[in-house]
């Protein structure tokens, strides 16, 4: 009741409140919905699947790349490019999902594999000058055009990843009460088991992997038209590769809610951080590595984990 | 591509080969005994080089001397790390231990950058730049130095595995946990002392490459994914197969330098990565243990 | 034409020789029991009809047609389906969610697969446990969980792999029971049991193995007043 009530409350807010907020305010909102994002879009492949992708960054600069590129080349909108970017980067990653769990691939050693395929689109791009080398390209944003995915003033971009953020999470729920679904959570499980009781793993895994890599690498392009700027490192690094994986692991991974709660979380956190020790790069960080550690301790599943924990221990007594 | 310049990229493939080797024979102890994949080393390694960067900046000490401070020093860290942080959650799921020691990397890496900036720091001593020819090949004392000291370490640390009661118990752990224990081995002990010794490799790694290394927060990632490539050529867990395993991928690097432009020779190591992953698992050499 | 039939199936692992030219085959409404010594390699035989491993040679047919390199999960889907010696629970589902992973092979929509389901749960004794984890189940609640999510898939054949190990005489009795009424739905059954008096009672035809190859045949108690077999257990020890 209570948790209805408030979650009620929550999107009202999230809806209503940010054409009231001071700038700074709105872009921190913007941040926490866009890691939030990426964390939903990551939970596909690692929480769902069990599949702990440390690359994701690949997917997120192939959604960038593209749709900036045809962009800056032939003048495509966006809008379009997005669309492209994503079935590119859902192509890449059912070709390193298929090679991956083809050979048996997993855990930690699938781990590394994505680690190393977004390493080597990272040097590929610090080494291609169509493609801006590590200058990066700068995406026009001078004029408003909303056809092409530009926007003066910042609520537009807030309310464009707002809506991504609550399909992507429509799109999560659904999933988790589908064959679908149950497939994955039957995979993560316990692989061979759910390959006895029917389930075609391979199949189920590629399917996340696709998903997952598609809405990535939307993300990716948002990123370009709100920032304005891509490079290799930002796009392909690891900054996002573990931004993307951090809110999931924080807020519960296989959880709907866990990302959006872990990003809830942990960019605030970071903002804070980065404010009260101004000029000293890298606090936020440090934070975040100190924050992973004790989440895995003492909290390994997750915010969510925590509340059903409490809950079910409330309800037995 | 004369014969010249492809003797220089042998020579200076062999060379960095010796610090891979003895930087992954560190990572491949620590797996073939606790099985985890330790993110974070590359980071110690960091760490080794601030601290001998800091005891040459403020003390004079030269950066080979003090090895002998150095290496306790981050034996003990290693230790403290394995008994505070990785030994409770030994029971924890495999990805989760390897999200534990990607957030100690993040931490350590990111506190050197609080602490001293991302300014490149470099030791300056007499010899940073004596050398001399072998053919038409340059060869950099300090690099021969590191490496020779590298593989130096990593015999003795070989010897020390087939030779000591502790460096058996560490071998007999890696192959059978549970009939280690039966047999009275300190498991606890044993398993602290596998990450302080790993540790303790890649901090002397650390301080030998100083004199011709740049130092800094990001240093330590470099080598990290290096270590992983090294490690999963030479077999997990198998020692001296990762030292091979360093030369091997030291001279596919250099060779790549050599032939490709820019800096895709890392596209030549991660392929190799990737290969090695997918095909042959195991390594070329055979790992510790079935994957 | 009988429903599973194997022949010159043969297993070798690197030098062991883990099954040798091994022949059976079971038609549709029989329950066949599969009896060795510890080692014999009646779980390989398992893996090999399930799909876990493939044959070193030799020809599996289940409804006519070769099932040899198919993976386990289409091997399922034609409609045989095999338990484990050690249970494998989807620890983290609850118990009905455990079987509409099953279910979903007959049923697309999640409705009528939890229907389903919470039908099978009820068959094999679970109802009153459908809503609570696996892993808080115990040793016999799992196995009835793991017979559960195999009948699930409406399998024609059942590969049941000591599903008697570790219970208690009581559980036993309730498993027998449960044996029995699959079998009157129509569902055949190869079983692997060590315990002698249950897969006595139950099986139709006995099938041993020793060191991988077929040492005898026939009804219970002809198998089991068999020199060799009885030599087999007693004289070379488990």
């Amino acid at each position: 009741m209570i948790a209805k009530a408030a979650g009620t409350l929550a999107v009202a807010a999230l809806v209503a409140l940010p054409p009231l907020l001071p700038k700074y305010h709105l872009e921190v909102l913007i941040s926490v919905l866009f890691w939030a994002y990426l964390g939903i879009a990551w939970n596909l492949l690692g929480g769902y699947a069990g599949q702990f992708s440390f690359g994701h960054a690949a997917f997120f600069g192939i959604g960038a790349y593209t749709s900036t590129l045809l962009l800056l080349q032939v003048g495509l909108t966006p809008w379009v490019g997005m669309v492209l970017g994503g079935g590119l980067a859902a192509a890449f990653g059912l070709f390193e999902g298929y090679l991956s769990f083809r050979y048996g691939l997993k855990g930690p050693y699938f781990s590394l594999v994505t680690l190393a395929f977004a390493e080597m689109l990272r040097v590929v791009g610090v080494n291609t000058k169509a493609v801006g080398s590590s200058l990066g390209l700068v995406v026009p944003s001078a004029k408003a055009a909303p056809a092409m995915f530009m926007f003066s003033g910042k609520l537009p971009y807030y309310y464009i990843i707002l809506a991504m953020g609550a399909l992507a999470l429509a799109l999560t729920w659904k999933i988790g009460r589908s064959r679908l679904g149950f497939s994955l959570a039957a995979v993560r499980e316990n692989e061979d088991a759910a390959e006895t009781a029917g389930v075609d793993a391979l199949a189920t895994k590629l399917r996340a992997m696709a998903l997952s890599s598609f809405l990535t690498a939307l993300g990716g392009t948002f990123y370009a038209q709100y920032f304005a700027y891509i490079d290799p490192t930002i796009s392909f690094g690891p900054s996002v590769s573990i931004g993307a994986l951090l809110p999931a692991i924080v807020g519960g991974a296989g959880t709907v809610l866990g990302p959006v709660l872990g990003s809830f979380v942990l960019t605030p956190l970071s903002e804070v951080t980065r404010y009260a020790l101004r000029g000293r790069a890298g606090a936020d960080i440090m934070l975040y590595g100190a924050i992973l550690v004790l989440v895995i301790s003492f909290l390994p599943q997750g915010i969510v984990g925590l509340v059903r924990d409490r809950r079910a221990r409330a309800g037995r007594q | 591509m004369t014969w010249g310049l492809l003797l220089q990229a042998v020579v200076s493939g062999l060379l960095l080969g010796g610090v891979y080797g003895l930087v992954a024979s560190g990572l491949s102890l620590i797996f073939g005994v606790l099985r985890i994949i330790n993110f974070a080393h590359g980071a110690v390694m960091m760490l080794a080089m601030y601290t001998t960067y800091w005891l040459f900046a403020l003390a004079g000490v030269d950066p080979y001397l003090s090895v002998i401070l150095t290496a306790p020093l981050f034996f003990a860290l290693g230790v403290v790390i394995q008994k505070v942080v990785i030994e409770p959650n030994r029971s924890a799921a495999e990805h989760n231990q390897l999200l534990l020691t990607l957030g100690l990397a993040l931490f350590f890496e990111n506190l050197a950058l609080v602490l001293w900036q991302g300014d490149f720091r470099t030791v300056r001593v007499a010899y940073s730049n004596a050398s001399f020819m072998v053919g038409e090949a340059l060869v950099e004392v300090p690099r021969l130095v590191a490496s020779g000291g590298a593989v130096l370490m990593a015999v003795g640390l070989f010897a020390f595995l087939r030779l000591t009661d502790v460096g058996k118990a560490l071998r007999a752990l890696a192959e059978e946990p549970e009939g280690a224990a039966l047999v009275g081995i300190n498991v606890a002990r044993i398993r602290a002392a596998s990450f302080g010794l790993g540790s303790a490799c890649v901090a002397v790694a650390g301080a030998l490459i100083t004199p011709f290394f740049y130092v800094a927060p990001d240093v330590g990632e470099s080598f990290n994914i290096m270590a992983f490539v090294v490690v999963v050529l030479g077999g997990m867990g198998n020692f001296m197969g990762a030292l091979a395993g360093g030369f091997i991928v030291g001279l596919a690097e250099s060779l790549g330098a050599a032939f490709l432009p820019g800096s895709l020779k890392q596209l030549v190591v991660f392929m190799i990565f990737v290969l090695v992953l997918l095909f042959r698992p195991q390594g070329l050499f055979g790992g510790s243990r079935d994957r | 034409m009988s429903l599973l039939e194997m022949s010159g199936l043969t297993k070798r692992f690197g030098g062991l020789l883990a099954v040798s030219n091994f022949d059976l085959s079971l038609d549709a409404g029989e329950i066949v029991g599969l009896i060795g010594p510890n080692g014999a390699g009646k779980t390989t035989v398992f893996h090999l009809i399930a799909g876990f491993h493939a044959p070193t040679s030799g020809e599996i047919r289940f409804k006519g047609g070769s099932i040899v390199g198919s993976k386990p999960h289409a091997i399922c889907r034609l409609g045989l389906t095999r338990t484990f010696q050690i249970v494998q629970p989807f620890a983290g589902l609850s118990v009905i969610e455990n079987v509409m992973v099953g279910a979903f092979n007959r049923e697309r929509d999640a409705v009528a697969a939890r229907r389903l389901a919470g039908e099978i749960v009820d068959f094999v004794g679970l109802g009153p446990r459908r809503d609570l984890p696996a892993r808080s189940l115990t040793l016999s609640g799992r196995k009835r969980l793991e017979i559960a999510r195999g009948l699930a898939t409406r399998p024609e054949m059942l590969l049941l792999d000591e599903a008697m190990s570790g219970l208690n005489p009581t559980e036993i009795d309730e498993i027998i029971g449960l044996i029995r009424r699959i079998h009157a739905r129509g569902v055949s059954l190869l079983i692997i049991e060590h315990v002698m008096q249950a897969i006595m009672a139950l099986s139709h035809r006995l099938v041993v193995l020793h060191h991988g190859e077929k040492l005898a045949e026939g009804a219970p108690g002809e198998v089991a007043r068999d020199r060799r077999v009885i030599e087999a257990y007693l004289g070379e020890g488990a």
